[in-house]
C-alpha cells in the first residue's frame, strides 16, 4: 500500500560517529539507511521493525529498513532518517534562488518491499 | 602565519597537549586535552570531548594512502598538482566549493585562486546557513558571543536544531547547564524552550517544548512578531501552525519579560519551505524584542570552520558565499554562482572541492553533472567525491596535524594546536602549489596569445 509522508532528514550521533571513521564503512550506512516512522503508521500500513521500505519522491527513490518510533517522538505522518546518499538522492534540484535545495520536509510515497 | 604557542608536557613516547581544539562541530571546544602516543601516532585519550569529538580524535590514523590519484592511479603530490593546474587554467567557469573543515589561511589562499582564474567560490554555507546569510543582509542581526550568552542568557530558545546530536556539548558550554557570571545557578538560573516538528533529542533539556507543523515556521514567527508588536492575531494560525494561540502568547510574555534572550537556530529554519523567509523571520524576532529587553538571534553551525569560511569570503569579496569573478570584480547571486545551482545547470566545467564530500550530499542531478566535468579533490579521507574525481589528494587533518585559524559559530578565531605530524601536505601547500603553477600557465597563455596577435598582424 503506497502512503505519502514527510520525510526530515537531519544529524545524528550515530551518523556523525560513522563519518569521522568512514561513510564507506558499516555504521555510517547503517545510520543513513535506516528510517524512523510513527509506531501508528508502521501498524497501518502492516510494518514491522527491521522490514525494507521504498522511499519515492519525485526526484529518486530509495530503498531502506524500517524502525518505530512513539507518537510521543514522532507524530504520524512524519518520519526521520540520519541524512547521507540515500536522502539525497530524494532531494529536489530547485533551489528558488536560494543556492538550498530543499532537503527537509520532504513528501515521499512509501512502500514496502519485503 | 603565527603559530599559537606549544602547550604540550612529553614523558618517554606519551605527549599530553593542552588546550588543542576539536574541530567537528561550530562550538570550536578549545579545551581538550589530549594523551598522544607520538611513536604509534595516535591520539589515545581526549578529555572535555563529547561523543563526537573522541570519535574525531581516538579514530585518527594515518591511513596508508597515496599521496594523489589521477584518473584512480597513484600519483605524486607534484603530479597532481599538475594536473590539478592544467585542468583550472583551461576551464572557463571553474568553481571552488566546500572549505567547511580546513584553515582560514587556506580559505584565503582558496578565493585568491577563483579571483585570479575569474571562476568561482562557494562553501559549504549554501547548503546549510546560506539562507540566514541572505537573510542578515536583508535585516541585520542582533547577536553577541557564546560567553556572552553564557554569562547572561536566562531564556534560551533552541527552534529547528538539535544540538543534542550535532553540538553535543552546547549545551554544557554555552547555553544550559554553563555556570555563568550572572547565571550562576546554572539551568535553575534559565528557560530552556524547544521549538521543532518532532521530539528530538533536545527535547528533554527543555522547560518548554513547543511543537510546531512541518513548514510553518514562518507563520510561526510572523505570529510571534505580531504578538511582539502587540497585534491582533487571527486564531485560525493555530490550524496553520499547530500551535495554540495561548502557547504563542506565554511564549512572547517569556520574551519581553526575560532578562537576556537569545534564539539559536538550525536547518529547520534554513532547509524548509522559507529558506531566507525563515531565517529573516528570526532575525526580525529577535531584533524586535530589544524594544522590550536585551535579545539576540544567531544560527548554530554544523561544521568546525563554516564560520571561517564566510568570514574570509567576506572579508576579501564583501559577501560570504557564492561569489564569482568572471567580470574581474566580486559577484553575488545565490541561485546563479552558488555550487548546487552551478552543478545542476551544467555550468561549471571544472570543479576544486576542498574539505568537504557533495559527492555524498549534494542532489543526484549535481552529482551527475559532477562525474562529466573535471574534478579535484582535497581530503584526508576517501570521500563518496574523491570516487568520482579525476585528481585527488590526500592532505594532513587540520587542528590534529595543521596549525591555523578556525572561526567558531559565534565569529570568535581560535587558534588551533597540533599534536602530531604527518607526512601529508597541507590543504594550504596544495592550494598555494595549485596557485602558482596556475599563474605561470595563465602567463604563458597570456604570452602566447600576444605573441599569436603580432604574428597575425605581420601577415
Amino acid at each position: 500500500m503506497d502512503k505519502t509522508m514527510i520525510l526530515v532528514p537531519g544529524r545524528t550521533t550515530k551518523q556523525g560517529v560513522g563519518l569521522i571513521d568512514s561513510k564507506f564503512k558499516k555504521d555510517y550506512r547503517e545510520a543513513t539507511t535506516t528510517v524512523e516512522i510513527n509506531v501508528e503508521d508502521m501498524a497501518r500500513l502492516g510494518l514491522e521493525d527491521g522490514c525494507k521500505v521504498k522511499l519515492r519522491s519525485a526526484d529518486g527513490v530509495v530503498t531502506v529498513k524500517c524502525t518505530g518510533r512513539r507518537t510521543e517522538d514522532l507524530p504520524p505522518g512524519l518520519m526521520f532518517i540520519a541524512y547521507g546518499p540515500p536522502t539525497s538522492k530524494l532531494m529536489g534540484k530547485d533551489t528558488a534562488a536560494s543556492g538550498m535545495p530543499l532537503s527537509k520536509h520532504l513528501e515521499v510515497e512509501l512502500k514496502r518491499v519485503s | 602565519m603565527m603559530r599559537v604557542a606549544e602547550k604540550a608536557k612529553s614523558e618517554g613516547n606519551i605527549k599530553i597537549v593542552e588546550d588543542a581544539t576539536c574541530t567537528f562541530c561550530g562550538c570550536l571546544c578549545d579545551d581538550m586535552v589530549l594523551t598522544v602516543d607520538v611513536d604509534a601516532k595516535k591520539i589515545t585519550k581526549a578529555k572535555n570531548a563529547c561523543v563526537l569529538g573522541k570519535a574525531l580524535f581516538l579514530n585518527y590514523e594515518e591511513e596508508d594512502r597515496p599521496f594523489a590519484l589521477i584518473g584512480g592511479k597513484e600519483a605524486t603530490t607534484a603530479e597532481a598538482v599538475e594536473e590539478a593546474a592544467q585542468i583550472l587554467a583551461n576551464a572557463r567557469f571553474p568553481i571552488i566549493y566546500g572549505m567547511s573543515d580546513t584553515t582560514c589561511e587556506t580559505q584565503r589562499k582558496a578565493v585568491g585562486l577563483m579571483d585570479m582564474l575569474g571562476g568561482t567560490i562557494d562553501s559549504t554555507t549554501s547548503v546549510c546557513h546560506g539562507p540566514t546569510g541572505m537573510a542578515l543582509q536583508g535585516v541585520g542581526e542582533s547577536t553577541a558571543t557564546l560567553g556572552e550568552i553564557k554569562n547572561r542568557a536566562d531564556l534560551v530558545i533552541y527552534w529547528g536544531g538539535n544540538p543534542a546530536e550535532s553540538l553535543p556539548r552546547h549545551f554544557a558550554r554555552y547555553a544550559v547547564t554553563a555556570k555563568g557570571m550572572y547565571t550562576p545557578n546554572r539551568k535553575k538560573d534559565r528557560t530552556i524552550v524547544n521549538i521543532d516538528v518532532r521530539h528530538t533529542k533536545s527535547v528533554p533539556v527543555a522547560d518548554i517544548f513547543i511543537q510546531v507543523k512541518p513548514g510553518a515556521d514562518f507563520e510561526l514567527l510572523w505570529a510571534l512578531r505580531a504578538l511582539v508588536k502587540n497585534r491582533h492575531v487571527d486564531p485560525n494560525i493555530e490550524k496553520k501552525t499547530g500551535v495554540s494561540l495561548k502557547t504563542m502568547k506565554d511564549l512572547v510574555e517569556r520574551m519581553k519579560n526575560c532578562r537576556y534572550g537569545v534564539l539559536f537556530f538550525g536547518m529547520g529554519l534554513t532547509m524548509t519551505r522559507g529558506r531566507h523567509f525563515n531565517s529573516a523571520a528570526i532575525l526580525s524576532l529577535g531584533s524586535d524584542l530589544n524594544e522590550y529587553t536585551h535579545f539576540i538571534a544567531t544560527p548554530m553551525r554544523g561544521h568546525g570552520n563554516v564560520t571561517g569560511a564566510d568570514t574570509v569570503v567576506a572579508w576579501q569579496t564583501g559577501y560570504p558565499f557564492g561569489v564569482n569573478f568572471s567580470r574581474g570584480y566580486p559577484k553575488f547571486n545565490p541561485g546563479e554562482f552558488t555550487a548546487t545551482d552551478m552543478f545542476v545547470r551544467g555550468d561549471a566545467d571544472a570543479g576544486l572541492i576542498l574539505a568537504s564530500d557533495p559527492g555524498s550530499n549534494f542532489t543526484q542531478a549535481a552529482v551527475d553533472h559532477m562525474k562529466k566535468i573535471p574534478m579535484i579533490v582535497l581530503d584526508p579521507k576517501y570521500t563518496h567525491t574523491a570516487k568520482l574525481a579525476r585528481v585527488a589528494f590526500t592532505t594532513a587533518h587540520y587542528g590534529i596535524n595543521v596549525p591555523g585559524t578556525a572561526y567558531r559559530s559565534d565569529g570568535v578565531p581560535i587558534e588551533l594546536r597540533t599534536c602530531l605530524d604527518s607526512k601529508y601536505p597541507s590543504d594550504e601547500e596544495v592550494i598555494t602549489a595549485i596557485y602558482r603553477r596556475v599563474e605561470q600557465l595563465l602567463i604563458a597563455k597570456k604570452r602566447s596569445k600576444g605573441a599569436n596577435n603580432k604574428r597575425q598582424k605581420a601577415a
